[in-house]
């Protein structure tokens, strides 16, 4: 079963807190569903047996109203603590940028001596320590999206939008544009690299300092 | 429900020999012959009937595309399509699906069910209901001529800015969807007015709201939420549809544009769409529950609270689309709260239904079958749903193949079981024959199997990653068996769906003849004879049935003119007219009959709309003159030179023809059209509030144009118009009419002066592009007024005008007003761009 959850683009094997914490919350949300599922189910086959006058209001008002306000406001209140958790915050988190154009992805993030350096559809991150990615577009909207990461923000011009990613362990991620922006969508791939943060992979000493 | 107020219990008609009373009807309400017969037709069973095959073929034409889109998807380097083809049929199957077939579906299940089940002889407006139907066809053709020609839009069917603006989609692919959408909305919007309309105002006497069948109530909801939902996307489309033709920027950034406001415009209509969807599917299932089980509905009161709470929440949603656009968490929350709040009315109605199941004895005929598709398939859709609305999860889920699977098990779930439920169940009143037995069974279990296998895993191939609208995965083989499952059930549910097709005809055309009423239904439809007359019934109910109460009934007196008005002694179409809240008997209409006038009114507007497309311009006033014209026909033949005597509907109740009531249908209707057209003014306003505070590059760089001297003309020309709501009020007569003329036209030299004079280059800033539109609303508007008063007076110089008939005059001042106080807020928002810089 969990083999056909894995996957270079799978938000079912997280690779860093964000995602984990979202994916904790889509397997106990589907415990939930399927409960109610399994509710109505239930409910609809019993009454297929001998007429019963259950007074009207424990259909509309406790099950109708309470019941389901009652299991809303668990998941509404999971689902609000849980996106505050993972908001960027301001604690000096690395910074990089990612520039969305048809059809790519430009990367600026800083090298191993702290001066940008800029490369197309790889992004080089540090392991282990949140990493806020600034998403800008210059023509149309893309959105930015690396699944084992974190969720996705949309690229728009004329604005600049913040999505806090994080991964656990060095190693490769990839990364897919996740709104329909015309002939190049579904190949306007990337992947995201994160180093150990004490050795910087070649990409970002060789290239360094060399911003256009 | 309480019994029948005593008031309104008016004592029956003599009887008559049914067949005379059938003959002279017929006479009178019967469509032309012929072919000829079809163009003029405006009678609601043969319209809403047509409203509804034609959106099954559209049905067809998108369930193939479906299966294109499949095919490529199939494996993971496709070669079916090619990538501008794949995207412009997923396109075009989005937008078939949601325009050209679910939205005309439900307004024909409207039209053709509404009079039934109120009991009255047709719609509020016949002719608009055929100018719908017309509009509906010529748009949904424009469309499908692009596809053959492989113009089609391809900008996916929300057509996001900046993609679907002039510089990165050239070519009219994008305009055929905006003109081509934009055209086949006129249907919706007219089905919304002559819906609202019929539901308010054509109730048998005594049917209070209260006591109203629930169908009624659901599409009151429906036709509601498509007054207020409609507006904001045509709106958007008008404005893209000018930003790409004439370069006035509304959405392009560097000129003080955003594409976020064409979203939040796009997605005010497209969340109450998805209500406006289900409602009319809901209301064919609290109507059919209670029939299949034997009993009455559980929850009538807390059912319409529902509907209530569904028109009002679906409004405050529409972010939940754009979660990830970057809008503040804390705003993401609220709008999230709104999402989860929805479904507490959505739980009401299912657990409802539930409870009417228990108390009654569920018989397993089939369209309670489609209707326990309909559960397993729209609670799992709208659970998904719930977790969509949760602002984490959708960071991940949202616009991948996980969305795809929600918003078909939704659509499918939420409309599609429902209307197949429908169509079992009604087919007996449709074609007065019934089923052979086995086949409808078996497409049944098929398409749930085919819906099921093809979507349920989809929710899976989102969450391990597949974006939607691509066309190829070659480097994720993960994906293969996903995809492929889908694919290979999406085959058997096209085949589920073409048993289904199948089952249907072979019902119309051998089917066993049923006896009249074969469900023992509690609704006024099943007090018809059969096959569905024209004029529906030959005399008008004098009640609402009792709960509880078999229509069929009533049937026999109804048939023999024991009821209301009976019969066509007068030669013309009539029917009964009550008040809104009480259902007190109020006039008698007297409605046009056939005609090709609806025909030659669409096609004038579809001359347009093709004049747009090839880029004609110039040419385009020309239609829009011939759409003036027509408009004019069209109220003159709503005139009358001379007074009629009352029309006694029951032997002691005499009641005023609709010429000498204050209160007619049409004033009603311009009420909803006024209503939508404030919806898109306020929508307007937003955008240019939107614009000003959120937008990147404001304040525009160059300085407004104008001083004293236009902010004084600007204020003389709401006078003037103030003016002209004067006149209206005044005596009726010809110098009244002829003032109103003249302040109109006043008003209109001066706001013309007024552009020429202050307005920049509206090509210049999304400010002055706004303030152009803006001022071209207000002229358009005074432009309307004139005509109403030009009309008023025309009939003031024939002689058609008197106290007694206030009809027209009325109806201009609803014009008139709305105009005078349009034009006094734009001028205020004006002036108050110059003083505040
Ligand atoms: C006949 C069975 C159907 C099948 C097999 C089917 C299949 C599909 C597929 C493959 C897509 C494209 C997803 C993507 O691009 O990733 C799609 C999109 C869509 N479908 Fe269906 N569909 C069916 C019926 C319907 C119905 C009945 C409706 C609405 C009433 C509908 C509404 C839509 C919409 C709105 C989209 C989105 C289009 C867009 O992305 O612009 N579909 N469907
Ligand atoms: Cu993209
Ligand atoms: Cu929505």
């Amino acid at each position: 079963m969990l083999v056909g959850c894995d996957g270079p683009l799978s938000t079912l094997s997280p690779a860093g807190p964000i995602a984990a914490e979202i994916a904790w919350l889509w397997w106990a949300m589907l415990a939930g569903a399927a409960l109610l599922t399994l509710m109505v189910g239930v409910l609809v086959a019993m009454s297929f047996g001998r007429p019963r006058d259950i007074p009207e209001r424990r259909w509309t008002v406790t099950l109708g109203v309470w019941f389901s306000i009652a299991v809303l406001s668990v998941v509404l209140a999971t689902g609000l603590w849980l996106g505050e958790r993972i908001l960027p915050r301001d604690d000096g988190a690395v910074t990089v940028h990612a520039h969305g154009f048809q059809w790519g992805w430009r990367f600026t993030q800083p090298g191993a001596d702290g001066q940008p350096v800029e490369t197309l559809d790889t992004l080089y991150i540090p392991a282990g320590q949140p990493v806020d990615v600034l998403v800008t577009s210059g023509d149309v909207i893309h959105a930015f999206w690396v699944p084992r990461l974190a969720g996705k923000i949309d690229a728009i011009p004329g604005r600049e939008n913040r999505l806090r990613l994080q991964a656990d362990m060095p190693g490769r991620f990839d990364g897919v544009c996740a709104e329909f922006c015309g002939l190049g969508h579904a190949v306007m791939r990337f992947a995201v690299i994160a180093y150990p943060p004490d050795a910087p992979p070649e990409a970002l000493t060789q290239l360094e300092g060399a911003p256009e | 429900m309480t019994a029948p107020d005593k008031g309104f219990t008016l004592s029956p008609n003599p009887p008559q020999h049914a067949l005379h009373l059938h003959r002279e009807l017929n006479r009178v309400w019967a469509n032309d012959r012929g072919w000829w017969g079809q163009i003029t037709a405006v009678n609601h069973t043969t319209l809403g009937l047509r409203f509804m095959a034609t959106a099954l073929v559209f049905f067809a034409i998108g369930g193939v595309l479906a299966m294109m889109l499949r095919a490529q998807l199939a494996t993971p380097a496709g070669v079916f399509l090619d990538t501008e083809l794949y995207n412009q049929i997923f396109t075009m199957h989005g937008s078939i699906m949601m325009f050209l077939f679910a939205i005309p579906m439900l307004e024909g299940l409207g039209i053709w069910l509404l009079p039934k089940i109120l009991g009255t002889r047709d719609m509020a407006f016949p002719r608009l209901t055929a100018l719908g139907y017309w509009c509906y066809l010529f748009g949904g053709l424009i469309m499908l001529t692009a596809l053959l020609f492989g113009v089609a839009p391809r900008d996916g069917w929300f057509m996001y800015t900046p993609l679907s603006g002039a510089t990165h989609s050239p070519g009219i692919n994008a305009d055929i969807w905006l003109l081509g959408v934009t055209f086949v909305e006129i249907s919706a919007l007219a089905a919304a007015i002559e819906i609202t309309v019929t539901i308010l105002r054509q109730r048998p006497p005594g049917m209070t709201l209260t006591r109203m069948p629930l169908f009624a109530w659901y599409m009151l909801g429906t036709s509601v939420m498509m007054l207020v939902g409609f507006p904001p996307l045509i709106l958007g489309s008008v404005l893209l549809e000018v930003e790409r033709a004439f370069n006035w920027p509304f959405f392009e950034v560097a000129r003080g544009g955003d594409p976020l406001l064409w979203q939040h415009l796009f997605w005010l209509f497209g969340h109450p769409e998805v209500y406006i969807i289900f409602l009319p599917a809901a209301g064919a299932i609290s109507t059919i529950i209670p029939v299949m089980c034997r009993t009455q509905i559980v929850g009538y009161g807390a059912i319409v609270a529902a509907i209530l709470a569904l028109v009002f929440l679906s409004f405050g949603l529409w972010v939940h689309h754009m979660f990830t656009v970057g809008i503040p968490h804390m705003a993401l929350a609220f709008f999230s709260a709104a999402s989860a709040l929805v479904a507490v009315p959505t739980a009401v109605q299912i657990f409802a239904w539930i409870g009417t199941m228990w108390r009654g004895q569920p018989q397993m005929h089939l369209p309670m079958l489609h209707i326990m598709g309909f559960f397993l398939t729209f609670v799992m859709g709208g659970l998904t749903g719930v977790m969509l609305a949760i602002v984490p999860f959708n960071w991940q889920a949202h616009d991948t193949a996980f969305v795809t699977a929600h918003l078909h098990y939704v659509l499918i779930g939420g409309f599609v079981f429902p209307m197949m439920a429908a169509a079992s169940y009604w087919m007996p009143l449709i074609s007065g024959r019934g089923r052979i037995k086995g086949l409808g069974e078996a497409a049944f279990w098929v398409i749930l199997l085919g819906f099921h296998g093809t979507f349920f895993v989809m929710h899976l191939t989102g969450l391990v990653g597949m974006p939607r609208r691509i066309d190829t995965y070659p480097d994720n083989p993960e994906w293969i068996w996903l995809n492929l499952t889908s694919s290979i059930f999406s085959f058997v549910l096209t085949i589920g769906f073409a048993l289904f097709a199948i089952d249907m005809v072979l019902q119309a055309l051998l089917g066993p003849r049923t006896p009249r009423d074969p469900w023992k239904g509690q609704t006024l439809d099943w007090a018809m004879m059969r096959p569905t007359p024209s004029y529906t019934f030959a005399s008008l109910s004098t009640r609402p049935l009792t709960p509880g109460q078999p229509a069929g009934e009533v049937a026999l007196r109804l048939a023999r003119g024991e009821g209301l008005l009976p019969g066509a002694p007068r030669g013309r179409r009539e029917f009964l007219v009550t008040e809104i809240g009480t259902g007190r008997p109020d006039h008698v209409a007297i409605l046009p009959g056939n005609t090709a006038l609806p025909l030659a009114m669409s096609a004038m507007i579809g001359g347009f709309v093709l004049l747009m497309l090839a880029g004609l311009y110039i040419l385009t006033p020309l239609a829009l003159a011939g759409v003036g014209v027509l408009i004019w026909r069209w109220g003159r033949s709503l005139t009358t030179p001379h007074d009629h005597p009352p029309v006694s509907i029951a032997p002691e109740l005499s009641l005023p023809v609709h010429h000498h009531s204050r209160a007619t249908l049409v004033q009603s209707g311009i009420v909803c059209l006024l209503v939508a057209n404030g919806t898109l003014f306020a929508s307007l306003l937003f955008g240019l509030g939107f614009l000003t505070v959120v937008a990147p590059n404001w304040p525009a760089p160059l300085p407004l144009r104008g001083g004293m001297t236009e902010a004084i003309l600007t204020v003389a020309a709401v006078g003037a118009l103030a003016l002209g709501s004067l006149a209206v009020r005044l005596r009726i007569g010809v110098v009244p009419a002829i003032t109103g003329l003249a302040v109109n036209l006043l008003a209109l030299a001066l706001v013309a002066t007024l552009a020429a004079m202050a307005l920049h280059d509206p090509t210049n800033h999304a400010r002055d592009a706004l303030r152009a539109v803006l001022t071209g609303y207000a002229g358009l508007h005074v432009l309307m007024s004139a005509g109403f008063a030009g009309f008023v007076w025309q009939m003031a110089l024939r002689g058609e005008l008197s106290p007694n008939r206030p009809g027209v005059v009325a109806n201009w001042r609803l014009v008139q007003d709305y105009t005078t106080v349009t034009a006094a807020i734009v001028a205020l928002v004006v002036i108050w761009q110059g003083i505040a810089g």
